[in-house]
């Protein structure tokens, strides 16, 4: 059963496509990989399926909800994270928790208990009154994700959130995106790290707004002939005539 | 409704762990009132005054002493010959030098004539033309006790009243501006720079992505403000009373409403520069320039608008603070009743209605 459809999905701004008739599917509980260089259109793409900005053509649906006219019933039902940092950080860990917790609508009883084992999990109990600016930036993307999937969403986006950590953290951080896939959160990433596309079990790859390729990392080794992802997307990239911002 | 509580919880937050946001909204307006108050009042008090006294007689020394006695002056200084005129200005700068002519009783007695020269610093004219009213109008009093003693035949009184501020108090007129600018201040400029910082960090996404409803995302980021802004409404209604003697002349109740009008159409305008401002710094800016310097200068506070150029006094009439300041001080100072502001509370009514509906139709816009 698929969670994401989308059928000749298009954005244009003025007389620029930014998205241009794209379709796929994902698969519930899959770990979806969203690749594509800078400015091919995945941010955009990205924004249309979170209900954040109106396609100009095209159908779609999200978690069964339509994206033109179910706007509202596609935000209860998804977690999204940013490329930015985006927990505030003059708040504590904990108040940081409750505040999305509150937003989403989950009882106030259930919050606490879901706290203490959410940090539990990951560790981070002793600094549950820290305020989150004093957190380093990997304790920070990976309490982000925590965030982003508090609410049991069926979904979770992630726009590259693995930006600007070593690469001990980034591991960490893809173990926790194993552990949300097999609580059966569908995981939608997009990512700049060719290593971390192996980690999906499909990847699609974007350029200049078009999915030129869509298939399971080893697939498309075999398909262009590469022993990496990387040269995969580099094969794929030279044809690009869009450049990147 | 829960969203609606946990978020403004969150933004009293963000408001009390910042330093300098807690001084701007509930130091600030302490500071500019008792600044404006005391230490920028174009009131005159205890201004020191130098005699040059060559006769030293009945007259001389009555017309000292009575400037002496009154509040605005102290006699501090005599000095000897008007040679040393410079030297004590720069010296011991009083605000004021008295030179009496020679022989000054006798002259007045016998040809009826006699002179005073009033030497001010002019460098800062407003207070040299004020200090020299008051010394004349004292000198002028002393004159009618002589005249009413020899029964001149004609005599015309002037006396003069000024309604409404017997004692010509500035800070009068400077309350009702202050509040004008704090209610500004604190509405427009912080609910921008807190929705700025909220885009600039990237939270603003994360909310947009939840299934907050615009407008409940909008409405508690302006509660708090609103009710800061209405502490602040209070302390500085406490501060002009108590402290500065400036008295509620007319319906408390009244005040009140027009201020929630005023503070309703900063609030808007707070919202649609958070429109435009995707950063802290240029909603500082935005917020800065384009309202607290016409705010200063143009609302009335300052300047009186009839007084300025035309195109000015047109610029002046699209301030919300020239109208709300205005109303202020018929309420406030003159103590008169609702009919009289009727004129300010429509434009500033209109002003709200459309700056909301546009600031919201902005902030909606803004998410596709």
């Amino acid at each position: 059963m698929n969670i994401v459809t989308t059928e000749k999905l298009t954005k244009k701004f003025g007389s620029f496509t930014a998205v241009d008739h794209i379709s796929f599917q994902v698969a519930r509980g899959e770990i979806f990989g969203f690749l594509g260089a800078n400015g091919a259109g995945k941010t955009t793409a990205m924004r249309m399926l979170c209900g954040l900005s109106k396609p100009t053509s095209g159908t779609g649906s999200v978690a069964g909800f339509d994206i033109y006219r179910q706007t509202e019933d596609i935000k209860r039902n998804i977690g999204y994270m940013s490329q930015k940092f985006s927990l505030y950080e003059d708040l504590t860990v904990r108040e940081n928790i409750r505040l999305y917790g509150g937003i989403y609508g989950i009882k106030e009883k259930e919050i606490k208990p879901r706290t203490d084992s959410l940090l539990d999990e990951l560790g981070f109990l002793s600094e549950k009154n820290s305020l989150v600016k004093s957190l380093p930036l990997g304790w920070k993307q990976k309490l982000s994700f925590s965030v982003a999937v508090f609410h049991d969403p069926g979904i979770v986006f992630l726009d590259e959130p693995t930006g600007g950590v070593d690469p001990s953290t980034r591991r960490q951080f893809w173990e926790l995106i194993y552990k949300a896939a097999d609580r059966g959160i569908t995981v939608f990433v997009t990512t700049h790290y060719m290593d971390e596309a192996e980690y999906c079990d499909r990847v699609s790859i974007m350029v200049d707004g078009r999915i030129d390729a869509l298939d399971s990392p080893g697939r498309l080794r075999e398909q262009y002939e590469s022993k990496t992802m990387d040269g995969v997307f580099q094969h794929l990239a030279r044809n690009a005539t869009r450049q990147a911002d | 409704m829960k969203q609606f509580f946990v978020f403004i919880k969150k933004e009293f937050r963000h408001i009390f762990r910042d330093t300098w946001t807690v001084i701007i909204l509930l130091v600030l307006p302490i500071l500019m009132l008792v600044l404006f108050g005391y230490a920028l009042s174009t009131d005159v008090k205890n201004t020191e005054i130098a005699v040059i006294d060559p006769s030293r007689d009945a007259a001389t020394e009555k017309i000292i002493s009575l400037l002496d006695l009154s509040d605005y002056f102290n006699v501090s200084l005599t000095v000897e010959s008007p040679d040393q005129i410079e030297d004590v200005f720069r010296g011991d700068n009083p605000g004021l030098i008295l030179v009496f002519s020679e022989n000054f009783y006798e002259e007045i007695m016998h040809t009826g004539e006699a002179s005073i020269q009033l030497i001010a610093d002019g460098t800062d004219p407003n207070t040299a033309v004020t200090i020299y009213n008051y010394a004349t109008a004292i000198i002028m009093s002393y004159q009618q006790e002589l005249l009413r003693v020899q029964s001149f035949p004609y005599e015309i009184n002037i006396t003069p009243r000024y309604l409404y501020n017997p004692e010509m108090k500035s800070s009068y007129n400077f309350v009702p501006g202050v509040m004008g600018m704090i209610i500004m201040l604190v509405c427009a400029m912080m609910t921008s720079i807190s929705i700025a910082r909220e885009k600039e960090t990237g939270t603003m996404e994360i909310i947009l992505v939840s299934p907050m409803k615009p407008i409940v995302i909008i409405l508690s980021k302006v509660v708090p403000y609103f009710f800061l802004s209405c502490v602040n409404l209070a302390t500085i209604l406490l501060l002009a009373v108590f402290l500065l003697d400036v008295p509620i002349a007319g319906s408390l109740f009244t005040l009140v409403i027009l201020s929630f009008i005023y503070i309703f159409v900063s609030l808007a305008i707070g919202l649609l520069i958070s429109s435009i401002a995707n950063s802290q710094i240029v909603a500082l800016l935005i917020s800065g320039m384009a309202l607290m310097m016409p705010v200063m200068y143009l609302s009335g506070m300052m300047f009186p608008v009839e007084n300025m150029p035309l195109p000015l006094q047109f610029a002046s009439h699209i301030l919300p603070a020239k109208w709300y300041i205005a109303a202020a001080k018929k309420v406030m100072i003159k103590g008169l009743g609702f009919s009289s502001i009727v004129k300010e509370m429509l434009v500033l009514s209109i002003m709200a209605v459309v700056l909301i509906s546009v600031s919201l139709k902005k902030f909606k816009t803004r998410l596709e």
